[in-house]
């Protein structure tokens, strides 16, 4: 373990929590909750893995992710998608655009721990 | 499907469909097949017992037979078994059909406009759930809240030794977050209820003048033909159509505008100078040395037929907060029924701009062929003299144009509400909404 997480979210008690559980099993959790400057945030942190809400204050998740992929840099960076609606499109989008996992609110912490263990492959 | 128009024309079609040759049916109904042969061919008119013994050897209604069975029925049922790819029906019977059956046909025609009717109401269902700002909102708030209540559960429940601080603070916040979740299921409980009984959703006042101005097409005749007729006789007449005090209230106010503004522009002279081409608001509160806003929403009220294309303009107004006061819609551009409307409207720049006319075209987003003509001013009264704050209203008038006519260049695109609008990078975004994320921008590929 020992690796750096980026989390994207706005739900401060989400974030609590999840920060917990990460933190617990030796990760570390950075947070972010603004959607126009997560990009920012990603350069500035330079995560092993981001974990990423879709629907963010002034900025869509998805819109992030984007950018991201076209960045050279972050082509092969874990990214985490999280969202409330767990509709087919919402995936197939996720997917389309890049998104290395996609978790539907509301996951569990072993869910989480899991897929963060998987996608670092640690 | 085309019918002969001829008895004997009809006579031979049946005869042919039942297998029957002319020979066979001349000797059951005691005539000469030569006879028959000219009766099919409409040399011969058939009629009385004949024209009976006839229809009684085909096995159709005589009806059937020397009027057709209706045209407008069977060719409704037509319709009805258009409507489907194998309908399974002997469709080329359905004229027979009608004849024998009419009250049977009648019915299954009344029974698919129902079923369409029904249809629509589906779609229009399940359009509302997914664009329904409201409802994706709060699905989201108490997705949301749950996720966080299910994690932080889990935290504790495991069992493992966590700090007292720590377990202090999760303990507050699974208290909040099931508050949180208690208010929003409450309030989703709540619109749900209020949606699922129809005659219940047109609660608001405002909603329900402007269904019942929708009724009268937006034109009150009996202030147009006597303006004298008293409002509140007019609300007296629409009788449960106003629920409340508040609703007949409401639109006594809107009936004396009217009156006021029927008064200021005439209808025959003011019809007579619309047909003449003239629709510029400016102008035409000029021609009648009345206010703008007057001209704006007498406009409003010509039917169809006095505009290029055949739809009537729409009308916004708000008030000096933003708040809709009135809405009528124009093909293609629907003013949201809750919550705020679209900030970059031309409505709400003449707003901060009281007194100067504001004229742009604009377009709605992901509605590219047709463009709105807008005529904005925003109007600030002091009724309540200088001591008080005026009462300021804007008004924007909205006149829907073929996106070929008129200048090449796009004008600048707005919504109606920020939730179900789809422009990206919008400085004036108010909130992030539920569609821009579902129709990726060409830039995706």
């Amino acid at each position: 373990m020992g690796g750096s997480v980026l989390l994207i979210e706005d739900e401060p008690n989400i974030i609590e929590a999840i920060r917990f559980i990460l933190s617990r099993d030796g990760w570390r959790v950075d947070t972010h909750s603004d959607g126009l400057t997560a990009l920012d945030a990603v350069r500035a942190r330079r995560p092993d893995l981001v974990v990423l809400d879709v629907m963010l204050p002034n900025r869509s998740g998805y819109d992030i992710l984007h950018d991201l992929r076209e960045d050279p840099e972050f082509k092969e960076l874990p990214v985490l998608m999280l969202t409330a609606r767990g509709q087919k499109k919402d995936r197939e989008l996720a997917e389309k655009l890049g998104a290395s996992s996609f978790m539907t609110k509301p996951f569990s912490n072993g869910e989480v721990l899991a897929t963060v263990r998987a996608l670092v492959g640690k | 499907m085309a019918r002969p128009v001829l008895t004997g024309s009809r006579i031979r079609q049946y005869r042919i469909d039942k297998g029957l040759r002319q020979a066979e049916l001349a000797r059951e109904c005691g005539i000469s097949p030569s006879y028959l042969n000219l009766i099919e061919h409409n040399r011969r008119k058939i009629g009385g017992a004949l024209l009976n013994n006839v229809a009684g050897a085909l096995g159709v209604n005589t009806a059937t037979l020397s009027e057709g069975a209706g045209a407008a029925l069977t060719e409704a049922l037509d319709a009805v078994a258009g409507g489907f790819a194998e309908p399974g029906a002997d469709i080329e019977r359905s004229e027979d059909f009608a004849g024998r059956f009419p009250g049977w046909a009648r019915l299954v025609t009344q029974q698919h406009a129902r079923v369409s009717e029904l249809e629509r109401l589906v779609e229009t269902l399940n359009d509302r759930l997914t664009h329904d700002p409201f409802l994706s909102a709060s699905l989201h708030n108490v997705l949301s809240t749950v996720t966080a209540i299910r994690s932080t559960s889990g935290i504790l429940a495991t069992g493992d030794e966590i700090e007292a601080a720590w377990q202090a603070r999760f303990h507050r916040n699974i208290y909040e977050d099931s508050q949180r979740l208690a208010e929003a299921t409450e309030a989703l409980v709540g619109y749900l209820d209020v949606g699922g009984d129809t005659d219940r959703v047109l609660s608001l006042p405002l909603d329900e003048l402007e269904a019942w101005l929708s009724d009268q097409d937006w034109r009150i005749d009996a202030l147009e033909t006597d303006n004298d007729t008293a409002a509140s006789d007019i609300v007296a007449q629409a009788g449960s159509v106003f629920s409340s005090s508040a609703a007949r209230a409401l639109a006594t106010a809107f009936l004396e505008r009217y009156r006021a503004d029927a008064r200021a522009l005439p209808l025959g002279p003011f019809e007579e100078a619309v047909l003449a081409g003239e629709r510029d608001p400016m102008r035409l509160s000029a021609r009648f040395s009345t206010d703008l806003p007057r001209a704006m929403r007498r406009l409003s009220t010509l039917p169809a037929r006095f505009f290029k294309g055949g739809f009537p303009p729409g009308l916004v107004i708000c008030d000096g907060s933003g708040t809709l006061a009135f809405r009528k819609p124009v093909r293609g551009f629907a003013p949201p029924r809750f919550g705020a409307a679209c900030a970059v409207w031309p409505l709400f720049q003449a707003l901060h701009r009281p007194l100067t006319p504001v004229r742009t075209d604009v377009a709605l987003v992901g509605q590219d062929d047709v463009r709105f003509q807008t005529w904005s001013i925003a109007t600030s009264d002091y009724v309540a003299g200088f001591e008080r704050p005026p009462v300021v209203e804007s008004t924007m008038l909205l006149m829907p144009v073929l996106a070929s006519v008129g200048e090449e260049d796009a004008p600048y695109q707005v919504g109606t509400s920020c939730r179900v609008c789809a422009i990206r990078d919008c400085p004036a975004r108010r909130e992030p909404s539920i569609l821009n994320v579902s129709e990726p921008a060409p830039k995706f590929g």
